[in-house]
């Protein structure tokens, strides 16, 4: 089997695996990350998004032989030490998860998002977690989140 | 998931040296790992293209963009200086299948309501393999088909700049991809009107061309028929619908332009 | 402490900080030592005989330990999954619920049926050898619409099932109602189409049983709202394990919305299994199996007249519906449609006669059941369309007539025709606040202005009303009920002074861990951060009977609230005893136990300490603070209120944008405004999936589902919905300790009236729902 090394919230790892393993597969099997949650099977619940080198992506709609050599951040890996992530504060500050089992990935992309669009406004967040499905909430609490949390990794 | 082999070249010659029967290219993946997981697709060997550095980037000339096969849709939509296309691309699925996802990989795979297809159609671009360089007009030859030969990968796509472009889609609500897509381009050539989503494959739609081409005004598409005869009928929207779209969309493109 | 912490607080959730550092710990997470993997094979047919199954090649296949049938399971006495609501039809005959093995014996009846499981070392095996399984089939005609299956001719689902019919059940006065009908001055005719729904909670369902042949137990981890009512029927109908030899545990679990209240096969089947192969097996579905196999929701066909007088004063409704209740009854399926449904039709209006009646039809398509709200979005969905309706036709303003037939705020408690006694309510304040939030008076203008964009502008009213807090035993019981529908809690004092209350209430999202927690802070002046809500495991809570039907807080919050003045009552004798003071003379406020008029006193914590340190302690009470106490209702719950949605439509291509919402929902008595708040967003969101998204489709031709993943059946996202402007109003309920009424369905339940209201007021013309935009450009165009 085909040997994959990569780093995984700073700490590097290298492991034998299939060649059709999942990058999601990999983190929560293979690393016991189980933060990073399957929704679906078509790349659209966003429940498995991660960092990939800085970018969101979908742990589901990647081989873990793909992120070989990469930087791979996951919702464990977040936080610095006790610090919470002004996003992780800011989902809890207002009420922006029900059940929970959206929320990693929910967080995951959305500092992606804020990263790239600075302070953004109701529509460009609302337009942005397009790819993350939440049944729980109606958004209006996560928009709220991501708004707040915005502010403070700028500030 | 069945079982396969994985290869990730360094170079263009040692992926083509690799290419065998039932061996598929991977590119983003976005397309290519969902219906595997599905059980719907089982190559014997995947070669990774991630590694082959010449295949990505944006490069831009005077009168041309030529953007490597593997650049992501992200990357396009953040450094395409043809706004149409940056806007087409910025508007593909979701941020985390932008990330990922490439331009060579779509148009490669020429899904029939996929966006990039209108784009390249549209502009008249030109598709570079490592065996030849194919015009647009002979590349979409039918649903998921196209031109392409087996040991034949996509190097990059070349895009003539318009004198304005537009794009305007109509999203599929569940799936994001485009229950009609219209990209209208101001050429030198005349103007050019693709449509995705709508057919089994991506198609020029002559009669707007004609109409708009002499007259760039939305009162020009009111006066051409379009019909729904061939157009994809299913759960989501009859062909009567989409050949509306057709021309509803056809119309704002040509208002975001100007005309 | 109350303010801070207490009832009435918006305190953040304490269950929170797990999920957003990924700690949470939902069933795929968990995986028992020794662990192997099931995959399903289900049928690729509507209806069929299974003429083979041979599963000599993939018991060959590398990793795989069985693969097990139906007559496998029957052999080793493994009984059929039930239903637990007994309905009696119009001629006194009982439903008929036929057998429903957990595994298909013989036949197949929906595509996605479970045939048989492949258990192997790894999940990959697994499904490589379910692809050597060879089933051979016999395909039989199939039907898909209700309508058609109860149709003379139909092709027979069940043998013992003539016709396809489960039951014609009615409600109210047919003479009196037919009479109001043929006497009024305007009928309002209409049939109704509630569109059949997928509920997709994020976290698919999942089940992992674990067989411990020490001790001969069987825990069951598995994604249930009730784990107790899980065990209960594995236990006592399925015959897995007798109940003190089976654990059920469901532990964080990724939303129900009543699709994990059923007792599936997929759990009957791992329950069994791990015991038969003596190893732990996990299940977890995949997305595509949630679509094909959770129970589905809605799917009313309805056919309703509602009579007025020349005031626009509702005179009679009568209400015929067909539902389709899939291709077997489901656990909780016969309620759904009736007395969930026939109940409710009253609405917030005084209708002096009502007649409903229901037939429910057995077709080739998932079973259907409780999906948010339950029944109740189909009773408010009629009412509020056909009220709507008869203002447009009578030419009466929508939001007066409803105030011209609204119960009265005097009135209670009011007995409607349809079995229901009000205990509260006032629906006129909430109308009149819900009409100056959207600014009803400038409506028009508005109205206008879109005109001048090319652009329809509507808006639309609903005036729901739901019965919650379920339920009365005794009531339900004589409704057919198998079960009792009371909750229980145990407040346990540590001698510390800390608190861990267990509660039958499972909580999957609606944040029962800081609710409850307020309540204990609140009336025993414990810190909130010193009290421990515990729940899921049969192995530790006392029996309790879940989380539906907006019963948490009115329920087992109760409950809670009497173990609670067991606690005081017992903390009285301890502080009586130690004060040297009479047990009368002993006066308790949030914690604090006091000898009235002087200022000796002790604090709970102290008195805690004391009955587990017992040195000078009262001689007839017993050590120890710990109470449990059981909690049966005196009545349902009902909350209501007003919704009003403004619609801007495009005519060209039919897309229909939310351009505002106002929600005035009555809750009674609120415990935390923050999480009530994002309960109404959440069922806000759901009602407008149904009414403008979301559509379950069956292929009436081939009976295969077309709207199988994410990329067809259409999820409700971020950039879908608008910013909701959400109030309360509060009418105490007087039927319990807390004066709740309960807010989880609310939303879902009012939400697609008002939206199809908004919508069909904007377009002039009726259409059913969802309304996609090519129905809408349609309507819009006149075609």
């Amino acid at each position: 089997m085909p040997t994959v090394s990569m780093t995984v919230n700073g700490k590097p790892v290298t492991a034998e695996i299939a060649p059709n393993t999942l990058l999601v597969s990999f983190l929560r099997e293979n690393l016991r990350l189980t933060g990073t949650h399957v929704g679906c099977d078509t790349s659209q619940c966003g429940a498995c998004v991660i960092h990939i080198d800085g970018e969101s992506a979908k742990a589901c709609t990647v081989l873990a032989l793909q992120a070989n050599g990469a930087e791979i951040t996951t919702i464990e890996g977040l936080a610095k030490g006790n610090n919470l992530h002004p996003m992780q504060k800011a989902f809890q500050e207002n009420h922006g998860l029900q059940c929970g089992f959206c929320t990693t990935g929910m967080i995951m992309s959305a500092v992606d998002l804020v990263k790239k669009h600075g302070k953004p406004d109701d529509a460009t967040i609302r337009k942005g977690l397009e790819g993350n499905i939440c049944r729980c909430t109606g958004y209006q609490n996560i928009v709220k989140s991501v708004k707040a949390a915005a502010q403070e990794m700028e500030g | 998931m069945y079982h396969f082999e994985y290869q990730r070249p360094a170079t263009l010659d040692e992926a083509v040296a690799l290419l065998k029967e039932d061996c598929k290219l991977l590119a983003g993946g976005q397309t290519l790992l969902p219906t595997m997981k599905q059980r719907l697709a089982q190559p014997e060997m995947l070669v990774d293209l991630g590694a082959i550095e010449t295949l990505r980037g944006v490069c831009p000339d005077d009168d041309k963009l030529a953007i490597g096969a593997m650049t992501t849709h992200a990357e396009v939509a953040s450094k395409a200086d043809i706004p149409a296309l940056a806007c087409l691309a910025a508007g593909i699925g979701d941020p985390q299948v932008r990330n990922r996802g490439t331009i060579g990989g779509s148009v490669a795979n020429n899904d029939p309501a996929a966006d990039y297809p209108a784009a390249v159609l549209g502009l008249n671009a030109q598709i570079t393999t490592n065996k030849r360089v194919i015009a647009a007009d002979d590349f979409f030859v039918d649903l998921f088909e196209t031109a392409l030969e087996e040991n034949e990968i996509i190097i990059n796509v070349t895009f003539p700049r318009p004198q304005a472009a537009a794009y305007v889609k109509f999203d599929n609500p569940a799936s994001r991809y485009a229950i009609v897509g219209v990209f209208v381009a101001k050429t030198g050539g005349g103007v050019r009107v693709a449509v995705t989503g709508a057919g089994p494959c991506v198609f020029r739609h002559k009669d707007l061309e004609t109409a708009l081409t002499s007259n760039f005004s939305a009162q020009s598409v009111d006066t051409v028929t379009v019909s729904a005869t061939g157009l994809n009928n299913d759960l989501h929207a009859s062909a009567e619908y989409r050949a509306n779209l057709i021309k509803v969309l056809t119309k704002r493109a040509v208002a975001q332009i100007g005309g | 402490m109350g303010t801070q912490t207490g009832i009435g607080a918006s305190v953040k959730r304490k269950e929170d900080k797990r999920f957003i550092i990924g700690k949470g710990r939902y069933l795929d997470d968990i995986s028992r030592p020794g662990q192997t993997y099931g995959y399903f094979i289900r049928s690729p047919h509507a209806h069929a005989k299974i003429t083979s199954l041979d599963s000599t090649a993939a018991l060959k296949a590398p990793g795989v330990v069985a693969v097990l049938t139906g007559p496998d399971m029957q052999a080793d006495g493994i009984g059929p999954l039930i239903c637990g609501w007994g309905i009696t039809s119009k001629d006194g005959t009982p439903h008929k619920a036929p057998a429903h093995p957990a595994l298909a014996i013989g036949r197949v009846r929906y595509v996605g049926h479970q045939v048989a499981l492949v258990v192997a070392e790894t999940l990959q095996q697994a499904r490589d050898a379910a692809e050597l399984v060879e089933i051979e089939y016999e395909e039989l005609d199939h039907v898909i619409e209700v309508g058609d299956a109860l149709a003379a001719g139909a092709p027979q689902i069940h043998d013992d099932v003539p016709g396809n019919l489960s039951f014609d059940w009615e409600l109210g006065d047919r003479a009196k109602t037919d009479g109001a009908i043929s006497a009024a001055h305007h009928v309002t005719r209409m049939k109704l189409r509630n569109n059949r729904l997928i509920p997709n909670a994020m976290e698919p369902r999942a089940a992992l049983g674990d067989y411990d042949s020490g001790t001969d137990e069987i825990t069951l981890y598995t994604t249930s709202q009730n784990p107790h009512v899980h065990r209960l029927v594995l236990s006592a109908f399925n015959a897995v394990a007798p109940e003190h030899k089976l654990r059920v545990i469901a532990p964080d679990v990724g939303g129900g919305f009543g699709s994990k209240i059923f007792i599936y096969s997929e759990e009957t089947v791992c329950a069994w299994a791990t015991k038969k192969l003596n190893r732990p097996i996990k299940w977890t579905a995949e997305r595509s199996e949630s679509f094909l196999s959770d129970a589905h929701g809605r799917d009313h066909e309805t056919f309703a007249e509602m009579a007025f007088d020349a005031n626009g004063k509702i005179l009679g409704l009568k209400v015929s519906t067909k539902a389709n209740v899939g291709c077997y009854l489901s656990t909780f399926a016969s309620a759904v449609p009736t007395y969930l449904y026939g109940t409710l039709l009253s609405g917030q209006y005084t209708i002096p006669a009502i007649y409903c009646e229901v037939q429910a039809g057995f077709t080739n398509t998932a079973p259907v059941d409780a999906y948010r709200g339950a029944g109740r979005p189909e009773a408010t969905y009629v009412v509020e369309r056909m009220i709507e309706i008869g203002a447009r036709e009578m030419g009466i303003d929508p939001a007066e007539i409803r105030k011209r037939n609204f119960i009265a705020p005097d009135a209670y408690p009011y007995e409607t025709p349809v079995i229901m006694t009000y205990d509260s309510g006032n629906y006129a304040l909430a109308m009149d606040k819900a009409l100056e939030a959207i600014d009803y008076s400038g409506f028009a203008a508005r109205k206008a202005q879109s005109q001048t964009k090319g652009k329809l502008r509507g808006i639309g009213f609903s005036a729901f009303i739901e019965a919650c807090g379920i339920a009365p035993s005794a009531a339900v019981g004589s409704l057919g009920a198998g079960v009792g529908l009371w909750e229980s809690a145990q407040v346990r004092f540590n001698p510390t002074g800390s608190v861990t209350v267990f509660t039958g209430s499972h909580s999957h999202g609606q944040g029962h861990e800081t609710t409850f927690a307020q309540i204990i802070s609140d009336q025993l002046g414990v810190p909130i951060d010193q009290v421990e809500i515990s729940h899921g495991d049969t192995g530790k809570v006392p029996f309790g009977m879940g989380t539906y039907g907006s019963r948490s807080l009115a329920v087992g919050g109760s409950a809670i609230m009497k173990a609670i003045d067991k606690i005081v009552e017992k903390s009285k004798k301890i502080a009586a005893h130690t004060l040297e003071a009479s047990v009368e003379d002993i006066e308790h406020s949030g914690g604090v136990f006091k000898v009235a008029g002087t200022d000796k006193q002790m604090t709970m914590a102290e008195i805690a300490f004391s009955a587990y340190v017992p040195h000078n302690y009262p001689a007839d009470v017993e050590p120890g603070m710990d109470e449990t106490a059981f909690y049966d209702p005196l009545n349902f719950t009902f909350p209501a209120g007003t919704h009003i949605a403004e619609v801007e439509i495009d005519p060209d291509t039919g897309t229909t944008e939310i351009l505002d919402w106002v929600a005035v929902d009555d809750f009674g008595n609120v415990i935390n405004p923050m999480i009530v708040e994002g309960q109404v967003h959440g069922g806000i969101a759901q009602g407008i999936g149904q009414a403008l998204l979301e559509n379950c489709v069956y292929d009436k031709e081939s009976g295969q589902l077309l709207t199988g993943s994410y990329m067809d059946y259409c999820m409700p996202r971020a950039d879908d919905l608008p910013t909701f402007r959400v109030q309360t109003i509060n009418t105490p309920c007087k039927t319990n300790p807390l004066g709740v009424k309960g807010c989880g369905e609310a939303g879902a339940i009012s939400a697609p009236a008002a939206l199809m209201n908004a919508i069909t007021n904007a377009l002039g013309k009726e259409i059913d729902m969802p309304a996609t935009p090519e129905k809408v450009w349609r309507a819009a165009q006149g075609l």
